[in-house]
C-alpha cells in the first residue's frame, strides 16, 4: 500500500490518462510550479489477471505503463515524470508468458527510455520493493534513483527462496552470501553502495507519510529534476563497487 | 535429405564462432578479447570458476558491407547469465554504435541472446547492467536497426527477453524459447498447477520460436542453419528502421487483451488468434 | 574452487596463442600463450577441490613426450574428465602449431 499512499500525498487532481487498468494510478501534480506526472503500480483485488492482483507489473500494467508515459511524451511540455516503486515483482503466470509479459514489460521500458530521451527529466522515488523485472519495466530508466531508507526498500534481481533454488543454495547460505557480496545482498544500504542511486532520504512514517515527510520528499524530486542535466545514464556510473562497468566502457572506447 | 546434410548448424556453434559466422568474412575483429583476462570480480570469491571472456563476446566488422557490432552471449557458461562484466560490454557496445551514429557513421548491432537473465551471483550489478542494455537499445534503435536473434538452445529470459524485446527485429528458430519468467522460478512462485516446469511440450508450446513468430511476437522464423540465419539478418540489416516498433504497440495490445476472456487458463491457439486474428 | 600450479621442462616458445573450450559443465577453458624460453608453466582454477594430484598425473602423461613448447596455460575447469582436458590440450596445441 506504500506506494498507493505516497501517490495519494504527491499527486492531485484527477486521473490523467483513461483507459488504464485500475492497477495503475496516474495523475498529474504541481512540483515547484510545474506539472509533473506522478505514475504507481498499485494492488487491485479485481485485476483479471490473478497473478497480478497484488501489486506485480504484469501484461495489463507493463502495455499501461507505456500508454501513461507515451501520454505524457505527447503533451511535447517535457514535464517531469515520477514512477513511484513499491513493486514486490513482475507477475509470474502461464497467462502471461503465454501471451507476452515481456512484450509488455518491454513496452514500458521503451516508454520511460524514450521519454528520457526525449528530454523529460525521469525520476524514481523508491518506497517499497523495487524487484527484478517489475523495475526494469518501472522505474530503472529514470536519470535519478532516489531511495527512502527503510527495511523493507529494497531492489533485487530475485526473491530469496527462488534465488535460492536457482543458485542451489539454502535461504540461511545466500543470507551469508550477501552480508559479504554488495551485489547480492537486498538491503537498501548495500544497494547504496553500488552507485546506482542518486539519493537516499529517511522519513518519520513511510507507510502513512506526514505532511513534513510529502514536503520533504517533494523537495528532493525537485531537487533531482532540477539536477537533470543528460538524457542517459551515466550518473549511474563510478562507485568503487561497480568499478568494473566502467573500466570495460573505457576499454571498449580505446578497442573501437 | 539434401537439404538437412548441407545445413550447418548455427545452435551448436560457440558465442563467439557464432559472430564470426554472422560476420563477411576476414572483418571480425574482437573487442576486450579473452586474453585481456576481464573477467567477473564477484565469481572466484563465491567459489564459482570464471570465464575469460565472461561468456560475451563483442566483435566489430561488417555483414554485406554494413558496418556492425555484433554482442553474442555464450549460453553455456553459467547459464548464459549476465553478471556485470558482460552486462557492460553489452550495454557499452551499443552506447558507442549510438554514439557512432551522431558522428555520421552508421554502425548497426545484431545480439545474439542465449540467456536466463541476470546472474544471480552478481544480482543488482546484472540487473543494472541489463536497464543499461534496455536504455543503449531504445537509444541506438532511433538511428539503426538492433536486431535480436535467439537461436536457442539456452533460450532468452529474465530481463534480457525485454530487451528481446525492445529490438527492431526479433529472429527466433524452433530451438528459441523466449519468455521474461524461466519455468523452475514460476513453479516456484506459482505453483505446480499454474506452470509445472518438468512438462517440456507444454511450455515449448507457450514460449517455444514457432508460436512466438505465429502469434507475432518475434519477426522472422528460420531454421537452424548458418547460411538461412545469415541471409535473414543481412536482409533486415538492409531493411533499416521499422516503420513501426512492436514495444510502441501499446494501444493495440491493450485491445486485444480487453478482449480476451482471462478467467480460464489459455492456450496456444487462443494466443495466436487473439493477437493475429485471421492471420493465424 | 581451487587454484594449482604446476610447471614442466619446456623448449623454445611458439609466436602464436589459441583458446579453446568454455566454461561449461564438463568442460574446460584453456587459453595458450607465449611463455619463457624452457618453462611451460601452467594455472588451473577448477570447480573440483582436492584434485591436485590427478592433475599432476595427466600432466606428467602428457607433457612427458616430446618436450612441449614453452607456454603459459591458464585453465578455467568446470569438471571435465582427463579425456577431455587431453581433447582440449590437445585442441590447443594443435591451432598454435597452424600460425
Amino acid at each position: 500500500m506504500r506506494g498507493l499512499q505516497w501517490f495519494n500525498a504527491l499527486s492531485a487532481g484527477p486521473a490523467a490518462v483513461a483507459g488504464l487498468p485500475a492497477s495503475l494510478k496516474v495523475a498529474d501534480g504541481m512540483l515547484g510550479g510545474q506539472p509533473v506526472r506522478f505514475i504507481a503500480v498499485v494492488t487491485d483485488p479485481d485485476n483479471r489477471f490473478p497473478r497480478a492482483r497484488t501489486g506485480e507489473v504484469g501484461l495489463l500494467e507493463g502495455w499501461g505503463l507505456a500508454k501513461a508515459v507515451d501520454d505524457a511524451i505527447a503533451r511535447g511540455d517535457q514535464r517531469p515524470i515520477i514512477a513511484i516503486v513499491d513493486v514486490p515483482s513482475q507477475a509470474y503466470g502461464r497467462r502471461e508468458e503465454a501471451l507476452g509479459i515481456h512484450q509488455a514489460l518491454a513496452a514500458a521500458a521503451d516508454s520511460y527510455a524514450r521519454a528520457r530521451l526525449a528530454g523529460h527529466p525521469v525520476i524514481a522515488l523508491l518506497v517499497g520493493k523495487a524487484m527484478s523485472g517489475a523495475f526494469l519495466a518501472h522505474g530503472y530508466q529514470a536519470n535519478r534513483l532516489i531511495a527512502l531508507r527503510d527495511p523493507g526498500v529494497m531492489v533485487h534481481a530475485m526473491g530469496k527462496a527462488s534465488a535460492a533454488r536457482v543458485t542451489l543454495r539454502s535461504v540461511e547460505e545466500l543470507e551469508a552470501l550477501a552480508a559479504s557480496v554488495p551485489p547480492m545482498a537486498y538491503d537498501i544500504e548495500s544497494f547504496a553502495s553500488l552507485g546506482l542511486l542518486w539519493e537516499t532520504l529517511s522519513v518519520s512514517q513511510i507507510e502513512q507519510p506526514t505532511a513534513d515527510d510529502v514536503a520533504r520528499v517533494g523537495d528532493c524530486l525537485l531537487k533531482a529534476i532540477r539536477d537533470v542535466d543528460g538524457r542517459d545514464l551515466s550518473g549511474r556510473l563510478g562507485a568503487s563497487n561497480r568499478a568494473a562497468s566502467s573500466h570495460v566502457r573505457q576499454l571498449l572506447r580505446e578497442q573501437w | 535429405m539434401t537439404d538437412l546434410l548441407s545445413r550447418h548448424s548455427f545452435v551448436e556453434l560457440g558465442a563467439r564462432q557464432r559472430a564470426r559466422a554472422l560476420l563477411d568474412s576476414g572483418t571480425f575483429r574482437e573487442l576486450i578479447d579473452p586474453f585481456q583476462r576481464v573477467m567477473s570480480p564477484w565469481l572466484s570469491r563465491q567459489g564459482v570458476v570464471p570465464q575469460a571472456d565472461d561468456g560475451v563476446v563483442i566483435a566489430k566488422g561488417s555483414i554485406a558491407g554494413l558496418p556492425v557490432v555484433i554482442a553474442a552471449i555464450e549460453g553455456n557458461f553459467q547459464g548464459g547469465s549476465l553478471g556485470e562484466v558482460g552486462g557492460a560490454k553489452i550495454a557499452g557496445a551499443l552506447e558507442l554504435a549510438a554514439e557512432d551514429n551522431r558522428k555520421g557513421i552508421e554502425t548497426r548491432a545484431v545480439l545474439l541472446l542465449e540467456t536466463g537473465g541476470v546472474r544471480l551471483q552478481e544480482a543488482n550489478l546484472g540487473l543494472a547492467a541489463i536497464a543499461d542494455i534496455h536504455a543503449a537499445i531504445v537509444d541506438l534503435r532511433q538511428y539503426q536497426p538492433v536486431i535480436g536473434v535467439v537461436a536457442g538452445s539456452v533460450g532468452c529470459f529474465g530481463g534480457m527477453s525485454i530487451a528481446a524485446g525492445l529490438c527492431s527485429y526479433l529472429v527466433v528458430t524452433r530451438e528459441a524459447r523466449l519468455g521474461l519468467n524461466g519455468p523452475q522460478v514460476i513453479e516456484q512462485e506459482a505453483g505446480l498447477e499454474e506452470y509445472d516446469s518438468r512438462d517440456r511440450p507444454f511450455i515449448w508450446s507457450l514460449t517455444g520460436g514457432e508460436q512466438r513468430f505465429n502469434s507475432g511476437l518475434a519477426d522472422r522464423y528460420v531454421a537452424d542453419d548458418v547460411a538461412q540465419l545469415q541471409q535473414t539478418v543481412t536482409a533486415l540489416l538492409q531493411q533499416g528502421v521499422p516503420a513501426q516498433q512492436r514495444s510502441r504497440q501499446a494501444e493495440h495490445y491493450l485491445a486485444r487483451l480487453n478482449e480476451l476472456d482471462a478467467s480460464p487458463h489459455i492456450d496456444a491457439a487462443t494466443v495466436r488468434a487473439l493477437y493475429q486474428g485471421e492471420r493465424s | 574452487m581451487e587454484t594449482l600450479s604446476f610447471e614442466f621442462p619446456a623448449g623454445q616458445p611458439p609466436k602464436g596463442r589459441a583458446l579453446v573450450g568454455c566454461v561449461g559443465s564438463g568442460d574446460l577453458e584453456v587459453l595458450l600463450e607465449p611463455g619463457t624460453p624452457g618453462t611451460l608453466s601452467i594455472q588451473v582454477q577448477t570447480s573440483v577441490n582436492g584434485a591436485q594430484l590427478r592433475w599432476q598425473h595427466l600432466f606428467e602423461r602428457i607433457f612427458q613426450q616430446p618436450t612441449p613448447p614453452a607456454l603459459n596455460i591458464e585453465i578455467h575447469d568446470f569438471g571435465a574428465t582427463p579425456g577431455v582436458v587431453r581433447l582440449r590440450l590437445e585442441q590447443g596445441f594443435e591451432e598454435i602449431g597452424h600460425d
